[in-house]
């Protein structure tokens, strides 16, 4: 590369990045602004926002839920996917393309659409069975699925699951021990990525829940929204920096046992998708 | 071996018919609640008292806490009875409140008591329980239902709040369509159906050559400050009155002047004649609290519950008798807001009309 | 093997020889199928039906009752927002994307990005609509901080809470998506294709132009069109924005969705949901075309 080329380039990353560093960090930063006003034109800033969080009983409930519905998502995701994953790998390989299909199918069917048509389903699961807003969890767990597929699917493929649950087997284990004591800890990275997204999608979540008529986070600062702007923004502030954190960890987490990005068009990377 | 089966047998029989029976009577206990016509069909008040609070939870929906007082109300009666009270969905429309006991039907948050406007009460009598309450005789006979299904509970005038440091006076509805209101005026709710939208845009239809029985004048204004951009489309809270995003809000009085708190320079425009109306408690009739529920409506009736809601600046039901009685807060009387020349309201069938009205109309025009 | 004499030891199952084999296996994946089917098959199934479906039996009424103005301006101004978001929001990420696949892949920027467009990409709904009102809203941050300038942003009305103010909180969640969808694509190109270009005496135009371009144009296509699909189902963003009308089409189906009396019906948010099927199931579709073709030279 000439030094000109490198000078030029140089040049264009850093003003891109700056550009794009100002874009995105002034409407949070607009928030933390915003959730510190006083009461009037030249007032003092204040934490009042921030102390109120807790004299709402409601926001309360709400993110209490919310961190429910986003274990109850990531264990049930765990439970259901991962299975039928490493089942399908080792006897029924000619299922893949309809399970990846399957997958990426909650994308292309807007969240407003699937609500459409399981609000039936849900009002006979809240008369038949229980009432409560952890129920939700069966309708998250189908948005989670296009990006909890992606993660496992890459840490499957960096480990070798038909020789593993072939050894392991022929040892005499069971296949429950096979799942999730043989090839489960091999793929810890991408089970926690898989983990940390459903809880990233489960806080962000907000037209199930509205129109399903629970209160969840989302809901519950869009109501309080309402009512009083600035603990509602305190609140949602707070909910971002939280996921921001946990993908942060992730990524500094298991760096090592990632199998290196599929060039080419992949799944929609990471996150996105569904719940704006 | 059959011998133990059936035993067996007869045993799990005989703990699901104990089971059931059990069930049964728990909710006998409860069918005399949602049965019961008035306070003396439950044994008297106090036997009243005692199933509520039995039940221990009261569903409310629609029910913002600057509303005409219903967040003081709401802790009043909390406190006086040691009842839970859910209040869902605040910013809900009369139409939303009627929509979730049809969706929440049979489950454990459907609302046990609404407070509607007057046209969507008498389309959905279908849902309401009757009731009777303690203070029954002192409210007018326009003023309720019959059998109690729905029974009026306060009322206000329409007025225009709106932001005197960033529009000049308004002197009168014309004015609005003028330039200095540009994106600066909205409606409280949706059109299609929040009384208090409806009872808006009457008003402006009133005021543009319109009348209680058409309210097409009103949509025809409405479109017009669209046109001139002066709309903005967002629905008027406390929270975007806060902000300055909609410093022009059609509200009833009593809402209206709430925002002086959060914004000193806001002031009120009532025009002459301006358009009235109450709104109407009624009981669901699936109600998951029953006994709660007819007990919220006797507070709610009582010289406590009234005087709450003329402290938040609203017309109790009950003012003329309370007045004669002397049991009125007369402080609080004194601050109501003045209504110039005589208000009206809209008649049953008109409300109705005007609903259906703009039911077909209101997206085409505003989309 | 120790294991093959040792009966104690059970040895896993060989498959049987000759003639069918009893599909056994297929059970284990039922769990999954019957699942997916009851909670994401069952209700499409019930929102294409339904859309069909009237009081007396099927009916045609709900599809032209989608032939209203405001219907078509619904879905008229929802194709709009899309393409104007998906478009910014592709050139943009695109750029983005190459500032970062240009630097350290195993450096603290490279992470940061990634982790930042992690979250950003799915901080969608009431947290943006409210970060966007705090920043440039009527009172905004920005907005006064200009006005103490000069300079009124909103002199011709408030565009923030109309279409205009739609495609700009969009491109917030539309750029982070299309850095993490096109960086693997960029980490698909070879040095050895620059040094090609410059050794047969091409420069950076002919690199662009006839090589790289034409390289990453498929996979650059398939994310807009994968933009594009994800702003044309986003409903809580403007939800929270806008509460008045129907702006676009998912926010017409919520409105439609409850209302029991009146014109208003389920019948006719049904009709608009399948349309959304539709037109999202083209996008798609052409998405993974493009997801094949691209898949032959970056690897």
């Amino acid at each position: 590369m000439t030094r000109a080329r490198r000078l030029r380039l140089r040049v264009f990353r850093v003003i891109v990045l700056v550009l794009a560093g100002a874009f995105f960090l002034v409407p949070i930063g607009a928030m933390l602004e915003f959730s510190t006003r006083g009461n009037h034109v030249g007032a003092p800033r204040t934490l009042e926002a921030w102390t109120t969080i807790v004299t709402y009983p409601d926001l309360l409930g709400a993110i209490r839920d919310s961190l429910g519905l986003a274990a109850i998502t990531s264990v049930a995701m765990v439970v259901l996917l991962l299975p039928t994953m490493i089942w399908v790998r080792l006897r029924l390989p000619r299922l893949k393309r309809t399970i990846e299909f399957l997958c990426l199918l909650p994308l292309t069917i807007p969240a407003i659409v699937l609500v459409v048509g399981l609000s039936p389903v849900y009002r006979w699961m809240a008369i038949n069975l229980v009432d409560t807003i952890f129920l939700l969890s069966f309708a998250y767990v189908i948005l989670v699925l296009p990006f909890a597929y992606r993660a496992l699917d890459a840490g499957l493929s960096a480990i070798d699951v038909k020789t593993l649950s072939e050894a392991a087997r022929s040892l005499g284990a069971g296949w429950g021990t096979v799942m999730f004591r043989v090839i489960a800890p091999n793929m810890s990275s991408a089970l926690l990525n898989a983990c940390l997204l459903s809880v990233a999608l489960v806080l962000g979540e907000f037209t199930f829940a509205n129109l399903l008529s629970y209160l969840n986070l989302q809901v519950e600062i869009f109501q309080l929204g309402q009512a009083n702007a600035g603990t509602s923004i305190a609140v949602a502030v707070a909910s971002l920096l939280f996921a921001f954190i946990l993908l942060v960890i992730l990524s500094f987490v298991g760096r090592a046992r990632v199998a290196p990005e599929r060039a080419g068009l992949p799944f929609p990377g990471l996150a996105g998708g569904g719940q704006r | 071996m059959n011998r133990h089966f059936g035993l067996r047998r007869l045993g799990i029989l005989g703990g699901a018919l104990i089971l059931l029976t059990a069930c049964g009577s728990s909710s006998a206990a409860s069918t005399s609640a949602a049965s019961a016509k008035s306070a003396a069909d439950m044994g008297g008040m106090d036997a009243l008292i005692a199933a509520a609070k039995k039940e221990g939870t009261l569903n409310v929906i629609a029910l913002p806490p600057d509303w005409a007082n219903y967040g003081v109300t709401i802790t009043a009666f909390q406190t006086k009875y040691g009842i839970h009270v859910n209040s869902a969905a605040p910013n809900d429309s009369s139409q939303q409140e009627v929509d979730a006991i049809g969706t929440l039907a049979g489950t454990t948050r459907a609302p046990d008591v609404v407070d509607v406007g007057m046209a969507v009460a008498l389309k959905n009598v279908d849902r309401f329980a009757p009731y009777q309450v303690a203070t029954w005789n002192d409210i007018a006979a326009s003023s309720k239902e019959p059998t109690g299904l729905w029974v009026q509970d306060y009322s206000g005038a329409m007025a225009v709040g709106y932001d005197s440091s960033k529009v000049p006076a308004i002197t009168s509805i014309q004015d609005l369509l003028g330039s200095a209101f540009q994106s600066k005026v909205a409606l409280p709710g949706n059109a299609l159906g929040s009384n208090q939208a409806v009872n808006s845009i009457m008003e402006v239809s009133l005021n543009n050559g319109g009348s209680l029985d058409d309210i097409s004048k009103g949509v025809d204004f409405f479109k017009q400050l669209k046109s001139k951009g002066n709309w903005v489309n967002v629905i008027g809270t406390t929270a975007t009155v806060k902000e300055g995003t909609t410093p022009v809000l059609f509200e009833w009085d009593y809402n209206s002047q709430v925002h002086v708190k959060d914004v000193s320079t806001w002031k009120l425009f009532l025009p002459a004649n301006p358009v009235v109306a109450a709104y109407a408690q009624a009981i669901n009739k699936g109600a998951p609290h029953p006994a709660a529920a007819r007990l919220w409506e006797e507070y709610l009736y009582s010289n406590a519950g009234q005087n709450e809601f003329l402290r938040g600046g609203a017309h109790p039901i009950r003012m003329a008798a309370m007045t004669a009685a002397g049991s009125v807060d007369a402080a609080a009387a004194a601050k109501l807001p003045p209504v110039k020349g005589t208000p009206v309201f809209m008649s049953d069938d008109q409300a109705a009309a005007a609903n259906a009205y703009l039911k077909d109309n209101w997206s085409k025009a505003m989309g | 093997m120790i294991a093959a004499g040792n009966p104690d030891v059970k040895t896993a199952r060989r498959p049987r020889e000759g003639g069918r084999r009893f599909p056994l296996h297929w059970i284990g994946a039922f769990p999954f199928l019957v699942y997916v089917g009851l909670f994401l098959l069952l209700p499409t199934v019930i929102v294409v039906v339904g859309a069909f479906a009237g009081k007396d039996g099927p009916t045609l009424s709900n599809i032209t009752e989608l032939n209203q103005e405001f219907v078509l301006n619904a879905f008229v101004s929802s194709l709009l927002v899309s393409t104007a978001s998906a478009v910014v929001g592709a050139v943009a990420g695109a750029l983005l994307a190459y500032a970062v696949a240009t630097g350290n892949p195993r450096g603290v920027l490279r992470r940061v990005v990634s982790s930042a467009c992690g979250v950003l990409a799915q901080f969608g709904g009431v947290t943006l609509a409210f970060a966007f009102i705090a920043t440039i809203g009527s009172v905004g941050f920005v907005t006064l901080w200009l006005q103490d300038r000069g300079l009124n942003i909103y002199a011709h009305g408030v565009w923030l809470t109309e279409l205009p103010g739609l495609v700009l909180v969009y491109t917030y969640f539309q750029i982070p998506l299309m850095v993490l969808v096109f960086l693997p694509a960029l980490d698909g190109i070879r040095p050895q294709w620059r040094e090609a270009t410059e050794s047969l005496g091409g420069g950076t135009w002919h690199y662009w132009r006839y090589v790289a371009g034409p390289l990453l144009a498929p996979a650059f296509l398939g994310a807009t069109l994968l933009l594009f699909a994800n702003a044309f189902s986003a409903y809580a963003t403007a939800a929270a924005l806008i509460s008045q009308g129907n702006p676009i089409v998912p926010i017409a189906i919520s409105n439609f969705l409850t209302s029991e009396t009146g014109r208003a019906n389920p019948g006719l948010a049904q009709a608009l949901a399948l349309g959304m099927v539709l037109i999202v199931a083209v996008v798609m579709t052409l998405y993974a075309l493009l997801q094949r073709r691209t898949s032959r030279w970056l690897r």
